[in-house]
């Protein structure tokens, strides 16, 4: 099974606001920090935490092993672009200790990133300024995924991205649909409540300088971010595995999974960027703080049964459930 | 930046270079960079406490300063003429950030740009970034006989495939050709005085064009224009708010230290949905069903309004 090692809590965005969790169109204003039982997230649109290296390091040996996972359509040439100096600005506006953004000229930029110790000078537009096509390129600056979704005859198109940390999708299979379609598989009853429909009316009316962001959850068998439907055969057989491990294997192992997903209208192509930002907690760690232990609880023991089949939680949420309540409130150690 | 977000602006030049169209360059008080915007995009200016919208003729991409022209609307309700009186060099004005609404399709093959009048002004940006960029962009443009604003903008940008005219023959003739012949994946624009638009969607329409591929200006892409003053009695609390044009319901009760739930701000979360005990709600929420909009007893106060003077909820 993947590595087991505990990520800080400090920053990690624990998503239940209530004992009971049900699919909601749950946007909010970006940049809003959040307070929790543990620290504080939300304050930046890019959260760049101690994973960073290890994290794009991962994303680089992903993208070297399959292409499918970027991809760039010709006419998002220009969204790519404003993806780029718009996620380059939030970076060095967040962390303006490592990276910095400086303007040399019209379109003109220099980049440095002293966490990296990357330094480039992409010219807007000129995509041989840049080492690798663009988007690629932002994606070996930050942690986040992201996905451009193009806007036309009333729908949004999901169509160029970098996406190696997704939870049970493929981007190569859902790139060129439309948001719609891309959350068919959502069970029915959720379809019925018009999320997503309401969801992408919402997005439409997207402006420019005001991101949105939405939390998602899902739990993970180990320390693993790419649970991609292309790597299926490795992670699926873990889930039905993790019952055979005793107690405290279980803790360290199974983790809350927690995507940050933002939500920007680009300044200058008027595309959708999509930001998706994944974080794993085991549940030795969470159990420590004791809301957390209790709430999770609480959470998995009164999901909906189609809605834990479809987040893949089923053959171990019971256990689950049972170790989080059994676990000693403040220490994670289950009896 | 927020969706209430306001922008302190200063008037840096003023031109009227034809009768009745005046030309404000506009930067940053404090002075810097401005928020960047999508061609199309429109600013919706403060003019004298009316908030009128006016495109963006300027490069959207890191500008330092906005264009925007103001037509002298004679029987108008008042903001281009303040605007025309009041806004010389050196004057501050307030602004919304600007809000994209008539952008172009990055599919497009083709930009098809039709404008008549001042509806030039939109078409001003989609050239300057179709250039930028490199894209096939051609433009008619119908004005009157030495009234052509931008007329020398539009022929600059788009030299060759640029065609003007101030007669409203050849125009419509000229016209008719061009929706006739136009490749696979162009896309038309429209945008100017709403007997034009309205024939030219006809003409569209008829010569076959989908209307997914056919585009019209609207300003306030969300419907969500400032609204009417209204008051709200809270029936708990025993007081009376007022509800400025411009301003949410939400926002005021926040005001008047009365604490509603919300998260998205923007009708579609659900999150602050609150009982009406008097008064018709006007919903313009995404959230609410057909069924529960036409019941009248809630609505979703961050974005939804009166339909009338006055709303009576139980708080």
């Amino acid at each position: 099974m993947a590595g087991t090692e505990a990520q800080p809590r400090r920053g990690f965005p624990f998503p239940f606001g209530e004992d009971r969790y049900r699919y909601s169109t749950n946007v909010e204003p970006a940049r809003v920090p959040v307070s929790t039982a543990a620290g504080r997230w939300g304050a930046t649109v890019v959260d760049v935490d101690g994973e960073y290296r290890r994290e794009l390091a991962e994303r680089a040996r992903i993208l070297a092993a399959d292409p499918t996972r970027h991809a760039a359509a010709p006419h998002l040439r220009v969204a790519a672009w404003d993806a780029v100096l718009t996620l380059l600005r939030e970076l060095a506006a967040s962390y303006p200790a490592s990276m910095r953004l400086s303007r040399l000229g019209a379109g003109r930029w220099r980049w440095e990133n002293r966490l990296l110790g990357v330094v480039a000078e992409p010219v807007y537009g000129d995509d041989a300024s840049l080492p690798a096509e663009p988007l690629r390129w932002v994606a070996s600056q930050l942690q986040e995924d992201l996905v451009l979704l193009d806007e036309r005859a009333g729908q949004l198109w999901v169509e160029a991205g970098v996406v190696t940390f997704a939870a049970g999708w493929s981007f190569g299979f859902d790139l060129g649909m439309s948001f719609l379609e891309i959350h068919g598989p959502v069970p029915s009853s959720v379809h019925r409540e018009g999320v997503f429909t309401r969801a992408q009316e919402f997005i439409r009316r997207l402006q420019p300088h005001e991101p949105y962001r939405r939390t998602n959850w899902g739990m993970t068998v180990g320390r693993r971010l790419d649970t991609s439907l292309e790597r299926y055969p490795e992670w699926a057989p873990e889930r039905a595995r993790i019952l055979t491990v005793d107690d405290a294997a279980f803790g360290r192992l199974l983790h809350l999974r927690v995507e940050v997903q933002h939500l920007l209208r680009l300044p200058d192509s008027g595309a959708v960027l999509f930001l998706i930002r994944t974080y794993l907690l085991p549940l030795e760690a969470l159990a420590a703080v004791e809301p957390w232990r209790r709430r999770t609880a609480e959470v998995l023991a009164t999901l909906p049964a189609e809605i834990a089949e479809y987040k893949g939680l089923a053959p171990f949420r019971g256990r689950a459930v049972a170790w989080l309540r059994a676990a000693r409130p403040g220490t994670g150690d289950p009896r | 930046m927020t969706a209430g977000a306001r922008l302190d602006l200063v008037v840096t030049a003023a031109t009227e270079p034809v009768p009745g169209v005046r030309c404000l360059r506009l930067a940053a008080a404090g002075g810097g960079e401005l928020p960047g915007f999508v061609p199309g995009s429109h600013l919706v200016v403060d003019c004298g406490g009316r908030p009128n919208a006016y495109s963006l003729t300027s490069d959207g991409l890191e500008p330092t300063e906005y264009a925007i022209s103001v037509l002298l609307v004679e029987d108008g309700a008042g903001g281009s003429r303040w605007a025309h009186e009041r806004l010389d060099v050196g004057a501050r004005v307030s602004a919304r950030p600007p809000r994209s609404a008539f952008p172009p399709v990055a599919r497009a093959r083709r930009h098809l740009l039709v404008a008549g009048g001042i509806g030039v002004t939109p078409v001003v940006s989609h050239l300057r970034a179709a250039r930028r960029r490199g894209q096939d962009a051609r433009v008619l443009y119908l004005h009157r006989a030495g009234r052509g604003a931008h007329a020398a903008d539009v022929r600059e940008l788009a030299g060759d495939r640029a065609e003007l005219f101030t007669d409203r023959r050849a125009f419509t003739a000229r016209l008719d050709e061009a929706l006739a012949d136009q490749p696979l994946g162009a896309h038309l624009y429209l945008c100017g005085p709403a007997g034009l638009t309205d024939r030219v969607l006809a003409a569209a329409a008829a010569r076959g064009w989908p209307a997914s591929r056919v585009h019209t200006e609207r300003f306030g892409p969300d419907a969500l224009g400032p609204g009417d003053p209204f008051t709200v009695t809270l029936t708990r609390v025993g007081t009376t708010v007022a509800v400025p044009a411009g301003g949410s319901l939400l926002e005021a009760l926040e005001r008047a230290g009365v604490d509603v739930r919300s998260q998205c701000r923007r009708g579609v979360c659900g999150e602050c949905r609150l009982p009406v005990t008097g008064g018709q709600p006007l919903h313009r929420d995404l959230f609410l069903s057909e069924e529960a909009k036409a019941a009248g007893d809630s609505l979703m106060p961050c974005v939804s309004r009166a339909a009338g003077p006055h709303l009576e909820v139980p708080l």
